[in-house]
């Protein structure tokens, strides 16, 4: 078999990926770090004040890459839902239950860091424009699989329906994204592109771009994490949990 | 028609439906009555204005009737699952979609149609302009269609829990919100003045694909909350 194809099959093991986790997140964690550091000195240090907007656009540099990461932690929950629905992989199942509250969180943040920069920018907390309401849309979809996750008795079903729902859920990702362009009121458009050149300034630019890096990072570790303790959770009976944790036995005899 | 075919199965499954409905039709009332006391109680608290009031009627409208058949929701499927029809539904040889689809049409027809035979009322009530009675209808007739297909998806996942109402609000309430803005925001440009039908043509465009995919996704969504 292809090595690659062998470690994918091997790493949807719990035990392998256990230890595989495991052995990631320390560097995962230490790259997040150092990144987000560099990307906070260019955010607050580097880079230029905005002609406009003054020092207040910094909060731009939390703000846009937990948007990001808020739109990118539902697809990746539902991508995996997607695989563990339909291959049954009970990985799959689990990195997506994993990925809900990191997503909630992060949407959060946006939702919070949106609201603290429209009150010198726009002269307003909150006002109901189409992006912003997609947002809180998107926090109530988080919210619903998570609440859906946690209603139900037996773990597997729990996360196949959650899964599930997160699936149907994505009809709402395109909306979030293109609403900006349908009904553009307050929130300005577009700025950064991956196609063709981005309408703002370099040096403001590769801070954002190296957050956004470490964001993701943190995401993925984040995750790992999560997961490795939900492993140990769902299969607290079986061998390799009980040679792994020992201790455990002797808490419940 | 053959016995045992799958159309003498879903008649057999509407007619079933419709008369239980008829035998207790004293609680089939309960979604308009519902939808009758939240439009009375705005003018109390907004006071009688006719200028506000029907500034906000067509939303208001839009929002009770959405709410009134939130409330009949988790009934979709409750009795079948209590009695065990429910699993010969999922066990029958015929398309379960299919059947679903059936009872989604069921849903549809005992609390979406009473709501939207009372909305003229509901109109005169909150004094909404009579030239943009039509199109409320035409809406609601757009959406509501929309909430029951949506709605059973989300049903099929919360079936079997012992308290679902408020999960099924967090879960339905999120997926209809396009509903709301652009069934109302049809009403609004037309009370306004404006071109209306873009709104209706996005309802009917996403009704279209909600007939089609919404009845195989709550049949997904049932097996997966039944094993």
């Amino acid at each position: 078999m292809n090595p690659l194809v062998l470690w994918f099959h091997k790493l949807g093991s719990p035990p392998y990926f256990y230890r595989f986790a495991g052995r990631w997140l320390p560097w995962l964690y230490a790259l997040a770090l150092i990144a987000g550091a560099a990307g906070f000195y260019g955010a607050l240090f580097a880079a230029p004040a905005d002609y406009q907007q003054g020092d207040s656009f910094r909060i731009m540099y939390v703000h846009v890459p937990c948007a990001w990461m808020g739109l990118f932690a539902y697809l990746f929950m539902a991508a995996n839902g997607f695989v563990g629905l339909v291959w049954r992989i009970k990985l799959s199942e689990t990195l997506a239950m994993a990925s809900a509250p990191v997503g909630a969180a992060f949407t959060f943040i946006t939702l919070v860091t949106g609201s603290l920069w429209g009150k010198p920018t726009w002269g307003t907390w909150w006002t109901w424009d189409a992006r912003l309401t997609s947002e809180l849309v998107l926090l109530f979809l988080y919210f619903g699989v998570i609440g859906l996750y946690h209603a139900i008795e037996d773990r597997r079903q729990a996360a196949r329906a959650a899964a599930f729902l997160a699936l149907v859920g994505i009809v709402n990702l395109p909306i979030v994204h293109y609403s900006v362009i349908w009904w553009n009121t307050l929130h300005q458009a577009q700025t950064v592109s991956l196609v063709g050149p981005s309408k703002i300034a370099p040096s403001m630019l590769w801070p954002l771009l190296t957050l956004a890096f470490a964001t993701h990072v943190y995401f993925f570790a984040s995750v790992l994490a999560r997961s490795r303790v939900a492993l140990l959770e769902l299969e607290s009976g079986k061998d390799w949990v009980r040679t792994l944790l020992p201790a455990t036995e002797t808490l419940h005899d | 028609m053959k016995p045992g075919s799958t159309s003498a199965a879903c008649i057999a499954l509407l007619r079933r439906d419709l008369l239980l409905v008829w035998r207790r039709r004293g609680d089939a009332l309960n979604p308009m009555l519902f939808a009758i006391i939240v439009v009375a109680l705005f003018p109390f608290a907004l006071g009688p204005e006719s200028a506000v009031l029907s500034r906000i009627a067509a939303g208001t409208i839009f929002v009770a009737v959405l709410l009134a058949m939130l409330l009949s929701l988790d009934a979709l499927f409750r009795s079948d699952l209590e009695d065990g029809s429910l699993e010969q539904l999922v066990l029958s040889p015929h398309p379960l979609a299919l059947l679903l689809g059936c009872k989604i049409l069921m849903h549809w027809l005992t609390t979406a149609l009473p709501l939207i035979v009372v909305a003229p009322l509901l109109a005169q009530l909150l004094l909404l302009p009579a030239k943009v009675l039509p199109v409320l209808l035409t809406a609601l007739a757009l959406a509501t269609p929309l909430l029951s297909l949506i709605g059973a998806v989300c049903v099929a996942l919360t079936v079997g829990m012992r308290r679902s109402g408020m999960l099924l609000t967090l879960l339905v309430l999120p997926l209809i919100v396009p509903a709301l803005i652009f069934g109302a925001g049809a009403c609004n440009a037309a009370q306004n003045g404006f071109a209306y039908s873009a709104p209706l043509l996005w309802l009917a465009a996403w009704l279209v694909l909600a007939v089609i995919l919404a009845p195989l996704a709550a049949a997904a969504a049932l097996k997966i909350s039944l094993t």
